[in-house]
């Protein structure tokens, strides 16, 4: 199994890692050539506008647009969630409009409003995962087909799933727990739909 | 849930990783840096090639200026206290910045001490000439580095210098064996946790940008390659004949640092960089990076 990380800014690198502590290939993605036999893709937390802006000057946006139309598995995380969202009320930034879900950017104020916390993930077990948001969006509004797979206290959206697409607000590449990545890699192979080994889900 | 953890500090540093952040003085600059794709902008009154011309005491923002900005951009905002002036940073955090930066681009206000920043929930960002510097700043709670580089030069020389002491005082540790160590730490001035924490990671602790006389696509890309994670241009921007292209251009030279042939691309028909100061004529107390310790 490959996956790709797109690296055009923000946090690739801690994505790259996790992966590669659950045994997978990870590769970085700058332009729409590395692109090419990838079994996933990250989309990582960093700067929307940014990632954005980078993604369309280096025809990112379309081709990754088209592969995920065409079934590519993709995660994406903090900016990564904006960007697969199709209503971010904010022209500064073009998403690739892939989930149905509303998206509100810096929903929590700014840095000194970051926070951590224990946040119960169903999908991934009893124990609480431990999140990470950092001048995180949430999303307002999720349409039919989203599967909502966590809640903060207040009932703010901060993870969801649409078919092989799924997304989070909070940083799962900065905890070290790896089970967010282990979720995504057994998406991929659920249904024997994509991957060309089946080995993902069977690491741990 | 809880804020200003660790965690939350460092981890932004984090997502500014391969990015530019650069110095803006009004809300159009920050428009501009913010459309060309800088993942962060400094707030200022005057960019550091202004400060050193204009001479005098620099101090802190106007919080106006900042205001405005912060309220202009929705990249993160940060902006600069003076070295040790603990009360500056109260302020600033009591505005709302997203990261202080310690900086000795302002005229220092305690030449013995630093901000101890592990009080504040708003992170600090620290310049540094060494590994040792590094460290200390971090011991002081700073959670991203960058190198000092020589503000408002336009040369890239010290830059450089700053990050390869930076690197190789890396390499030196990771190779030490550990009974070395303490001397190691007795020598570079370092907290000797901290110095146990690099040997073995082989890394430093917190993220580091390169800052302090990127004037070109290529400047920023040879700090990538040289090892940064991101890199912070100050007058280079502003002080250019065409502040919008060049700050597009070095957005991509960051992203694709290793890609020579789009660094050529985004060279083309720029204009003129600021001029600079070549650093060698530079008296020795005129030099900003010599400010802390």
């Amino acid at each position: 199994m490959k996956i790709g990380v797109l690296a055009s800014q923000g946090a690739f690198a801690e994505h790259i890692a996790a992966l590669g502590e659950l045994g997978v290939e990870a590769v970085p993605v700058r332009l729409p050539r590395e692109l090419d036999g990838l079994d996933g893709l990250i989309i990582p937390g960093g700067e929307s506008t940014t990632i954005s802006k980078l993604m369309l000057d280096y025809n990112l946006l379309s081709e990754i647009k088209n592969l995920a139309e065409n079934g590519l598995p993709i995660l994406g995380t903090c900016a990564g969630m904006i960007m697969l969202a199709d209503k971010v009320p904010d022209s500064r930034v073009e998403p690739l409009g892939l989930m149905k879900i509303g998206i509100r950017r810096n929903a929590f104020g700014r840095q000194k409003e970051s926070f951590e916390t224990e946040l119960p993930i169903a999908a991934l077990g009893e124990k609480p995962f431990p999140a990470v948001f950092i001048r995180a969006p949430v999303i307002e509004e999720s349409d039919e087909g989203v599967e909502v797979l966590a809640r903060l206290k207040d009932g703010a959206i901060v993870a969801a799933r649409q078919g092989k697409l799924l997304a989070s607000a909070f940083h799962p590449e900065l905890t070290g727990d790896l089970r967010f990545h282990q979720y995504f890699l057994n998406m991929i192979t659920e249904n024997g739909e994509s991957g060309r080994e089946s080995t993902a889900g069977e690491r741990r | 849930m809880e804020t200003g953890t660790w965690k939350v500090k460092t981890g932004l540093a984090q997502m500014l990783k391969g990015g530019v952040i650069m110095d803006v003085v009004t809300v159009e600059h920050a428009k501009i840096a913010q459309d060309a794709g800088a993942c962060a902008v400094m707030a200022l009154e005057r960019v550091p090639a202004d400060i050193r011309a204009a001479g005098g005491v620099a101090r802190m923002s106007d919080p106006v200026v900042i205001e405005a900005i912060m309220k202009a951009v929705s990249i993160p905002v940060m902006a600069k206290c003076r070295i040790g002036h603990f009360v500056e940073a109260q302020t600033l955090q009591a505005l709302g910045v997203d990261y202080i930066d310690e900086s000795e681009v302002l005229t220092p206000a305690d030449e013995h001490y630093h901000v101890w920043k592990h009080d504040f929930k708003v992170p600090f960002v620290c310049g540094c000439r060494d590994l040792g510097e590094a460290l200390r700043r971090i011991g002081e709670g700073a959670a991203m580095i960058r190198t000092k580089g020589e503000a408002g030069s336009g040369d890239i020389v010290e830059a450089v210098r700053h990050l390869r002491a930076v690197t190789d005082g890396i390499r030196d540790l990771e190779h030490k064996p550990q009974e070395e160590l303490m001397a190691a730490a007795k020598d570079m001035g370092a907290p000797f946790e901290l110095v146990l924490e690099v040997h073995k990671t082989g890394q430093l602790p917190v993220v580091n940008f390169a800052a302090g006389g990127v004037a070109t696509p290529a400047d920023a890309a040879l700090m990538m390659q040289l090892g940064a994670d991101g890199v912070f241009v100050g007058s280079g921007i502003f002080k250019s004949d065409n502040p919008s292209e060049r700050a597009k251009a070095v957005v991509k030279a960051t992203t694709h640092y290793q890609d020579a042939a789009i660094i050529a691309e985004v060279s083309k028909n720029l204009g003129g960089a600021m001029a600079g100061i070549n650093v060698k004529q530079l008296k020795p107390d005129e030099m900003l990076a010599s400010r802390g310790w």
